[in-house]
């Protein structure tokens, strides 16, 4: 019965009450969230995973604004018919570079986390077009307009320092390159095409004392580190269009990690 | 002087907010005027625009001698300031058609693909947040606002706190929802579910909300009574804790002030997790814990009894809140979120099934000795049903988030059923019955313009609820089957495309449900619009509404 008097105290005092709201509702969140932070299980271990590069950044961005999101998940579970469809379970690795992540909650459409590779361009960019033309049955809204519209992402360096910022390790190399490598990577003949492959798929050697290796000139010895696909997204040599740049972040989807050199076992969580 | 006797000078008070504005407005010109993007240009000039509006409105006031400082209290009775909780209540009914009916135009585009017309404005990526934006934020939140600024008052005894900020509240919020609405349709958004708004719009809403806390405390300051009404519990608790999720689930790093577009702090796995923690909670919090205040004031006043048990609140009160927070990785199953988190979700998710089925008891039982009233009100059978259907969907939320069930219902049509139950069934009738309740109490008459078409609206909208849900069970579970479906060779036995047009029939039905509650929303808006404008005036004794009452 006293109990229950007790708990006047709150009802009597509003911000007595306030402060044990916040109290009982940190309680949860607090335990959950944090220890994804510190806990090193909580992102697996793997090879290949590089920041997106800025004509991926920009068709990542392109993504997020059509709500492609809203109909697909980007995210196979570790189940029997899911790794059948989709390939590899997803790894938390996979996204750690990803703002806002996209795994998605609702599939309308199949799950794209590893759909890089699966289609050609072409397939792609008339399935954006005209979703129909290529899956009769699809109910999937038609996009022409990416096709025609000019890549307009002239800030695309402050979108780099942006995610820079939250964690993604972009270099300064990257952020000052950042148009350039836009550009580049729609064209394999573009004079910047070697510089791009280079900043994104290479990375100083350390050797076993934690020391960068050093090659016979005394420079870091650089490894092949992670893939890049350079090329005419949208077969359109004309322009640099949002097709070339939404291609390009579908091509890479599921594509980064190698998993020839994966230890499941060693990343059980 | 020259000055007409009826024009007073603004208060230090109105001076300032004018201030305020004035400089959002010039600040907003600036922006507009290096936005790399056009749509944010767009709304620059929308916050622009808000801001010159906002000085005109407040030396409109001015000009028209306005009390600045109205009597708390006239012949001993409390001096309510129902104008901000009328515009709501008005805001909240034109958001609610206005969402329904993306709700389902965007259901017809799922059966009927062309719909989508190639536009980028109106194609389903872009209107599946729109709608939900619309009918979560804008009318729900709408409806929060005007209940709980209705209640705050009523059960302090207490005029709102504040003379221009509760103002600031309902359409400062107000803007929020156009500003976030119109960024969806011009490609503007974070591109988290439930939180798309982008940096600024984030930013204007936090300032809101700050302002929404301070004059609901401080109106809970000047009550009469020792005790705080158990509704405001729950209304104080949602107003925190969405503060806290919006605070935490959009920490984001702008690409400079002159564009809309932003990254989050978080990435991956943690963002995920951040992500549902809000996602969850805006459910918990908006769309449960404010509406059970609701339910709290409304049922019990309706019905003309007093709520069933109060130590059952107390415990729901806590014992919801607690367990809430925790149920977010749920929609994390078996994804790349370490599983000792989604084991937490799904424990406590179960767990939650028992304040929330209290919380129902309390709410059904308090018809205890009432339910004959049920044959002859139609606005308490809507709240009735509301609580029903809320206890059905707090069953199978418990249910959906054990991991094997999981497993089979998680990105199928089931999910959306789910969700509808509860939104359609729960927040939506809770949120009719108190419009039906509020609008012959704010508008002084004697009750609505006609119960029948009340009636009308129950049992369309409940028939479509029936035939959107029962659709969406056997679309979502013939999916999930679908997906898993082996040959007896050991194939895969359906390709995708394969159930995605198995989906149609479905669809169909689902949009034609949508449809019927589209349809008992606009019965709705014609009978409030009538009640307001030729509804039958109540008793003068009854009214109390004095002749100094500022005009609003």
């Amino acid at each position: 019965m006293s109990l229950w008097h007790k708990h006047a105290v709150f009802e009597k005092n509003s911000i007595l009450l306030a402060i044990g709201i916040v109290v009982v509702i940190a309680i949860g969140g607090l335990v959950e969230i944090a220890p994804l932070f510190y806990l090193r299980s909580t992102i697996e271990q793997v090879k290949g995973v590089r920041p997106y590069t800025p004509l991926e950044l920009a068709g990542r961005a392109i993504y997020v604004r059509e709500g492609c999101y809203n109909c697909h998940s980007q995210m196979i579970r570790p189940l029997r018919d899911e790794v059948e469809r989709y390939g590899h379970y997803s790894l938390a690795a996979e996204s750690m570079f990803d703002k806002p992540f996209q795994w998605g909650s609702k599939r309308t459409g199949p799950d794209l986390a590893r759909v890089g590779g699966k289609y050609s361009d072409e397939w792609q960019l008339r399935h954006l077009v005209n979703p129909r033309e290529v899956v009769p049955q699809s109910i999937m809204p038609g996009y022409p307009y990416l096709a025609k519209a000019e890549l307009d992402f002239r800030d695309i360096a402050n979108h780099l320092k942006a995610n820079r910022m939250g964690g993604v390790p972009y270099t300064d190399d990257m952020i000052a390159n950042a148009l350039k490598d836009m550009r580049a990577q729609t064209n394999p003949d573009d004079a910047g095409a070697a510089d791009l492959e280079k900043r994104y798929t290479m990375k100083p050697e350390v050797g076993a004392d934690g020391k960068p290796v050093l090659d016979k000139d005394g420079k870091p010895k650089m490894v092949k580190v992670s893939n890049i696909t350079i090329r005419d997204f949208d077969g359109n040599p004309q322009k640099i269009t949002e097709a070339d740049a939404l291609i390009a972040y579908l091509q890479v989807l599921g594509t980064m990690v190698d998993f020839k050199g994966y230890d499941a076992k060693a990343n059980y969580r | 002087m020259s000055i007409p006797a009826t024009t007073r000078s603004m208060s230090a008070n109105e001076v300032a907010w004018s201030i305020a504005a004035a400089a959002l407005a010039v600040f907003s010109v600036y922006v507009a005027s290096q936005a790399t993007d056009s749509g944010y240009a767009f709304h620059a000039y929308v916050f622009a625009i808000a801001g010159i509006a906002a000085v005109i409105a407040i030396g409109k006031r001015a000009v028209a001698n306005v009390v600045v400082d109205p009597p708390q209290e006239i012949d001993s009775k409390p001096n309510y300031n129902m104008g901000p909780v009328k515009f709501s209540t008005i805001a909240a009914m034109f958001w609610g058609v206005a969402g329904f009916l993306v709700g389902l135009i965007i259901a017809l585009q799922l059966a009927w693909p062309a719909l989508n017309f190639d536009l980028p404005w109106i194609q389903f990526g872009r209107l599946r947040p729109l709608h939900t934006s619309a009918v979560i934020f804008a009318f729900g939140g709408n409806v929060l606002l005007a209940t709980s600024f209705y209640v705050v008052q009523r059960t302090s005894q207490a005029r709102l706190a504040g003379d221009l900020s509760p103002w600031f509240v309902v359409l400062g919020y107000n803007l929020f929802i156009v500003i976030a609405g119109t960024g969806y349709l011009l490609g503007i958004t974070q591109g988290k579910e439930y939180a798309e708004p982008e940096w600024y719009a984030d930013l204007w809403l936090t300032i809101v909300w700050v302002a929404y806390l301070l004059v609901f405390l401080a109106t809970i300051w000047k009550r009469k009574e020792p005790h705080i009404y158990v509704a405001n519990w729950f209304y104080l608790a949602f107003i925190l804790t969405i503060a806290v999720l919006h605070l935490g689930n959009n920490s984001t790093i702008p690409v400079s002030i002159f564009s809309p577009k932003s990254y989050i702090v978080w990435s991956g796995v943690q963002d995920a997790m951040f992500q549902w923690w809000y996602g969850h909670n805006a459910v918990g919090f908006f769309l449960t814990a404010g509406f059970l205040a609701i339910m709290y004031y409304f049922v019990p006043k309706r019905a003309n009894r007093p709520v069933y048990s109060y130590r059952l609140s107390i415990v729901h009160f806590w014992a919801l809140i607690f367990l809430y927070i925790w149920a977010g990785p749920h929609h994390l199953h078996y994804t790349a979120l370490p599983d000792w988190a989604q084991t937490l979700g799904m424990t406590f998710s179960i767990m939650l099934w028992m304040p929330s089925w209290g919380g129902m008891i309390n709410g059904l039982m308090t018809l205890s000795g009432a339910w004959d009233k049920l044959r002859t009100d139609p606005v308490l059978r809507m709240l009735v049903v509301s609580v029903a259907f809320y206890g059905m969907s707090t069953f199978e939320g418990p249910m959906m988030s054990i991991k094997a069930v999981n497993s089979l219902s998680h990105y199928t049509d089931w999910t959306v059923g789910h969700v509808h139950s509860g939104a359609l069934g729960w927040v939506g009738f809770v949120s009719f019955g108190a419009i039906y309740c509020l609008v012959p109490w704010l508008w002084n008459k004697k009750g609505l313009w006609s119960d029948k078409l009340v009636n009308w609206h129950f049992w369309i909208a409940t028939l479509g609820i029936v035939l959107y849900i029962s659709a969406m069970w056997v679309a979502g579970i013939m999916q999930g089957l679908m997906w898993r479906a082996y040959t007896a060779l050991g194939f895969l036995e359906y390709s995708f495309i394969e159930t995605v047009e198995a989906m149609h029939p479905f669809y169909a039905i689902r949009a034609l449900g949508g449809g019927m509650f589209v349809v008992g929303s606009l019965i709705m808006a014609y009978n409030i619009y009538m009640t307001i404008r030729s509804g039958e005036a109540a008793e003068p004794a009854a009214t109390a509404q004095p002749a100094m009452a500022p005009a609003e």
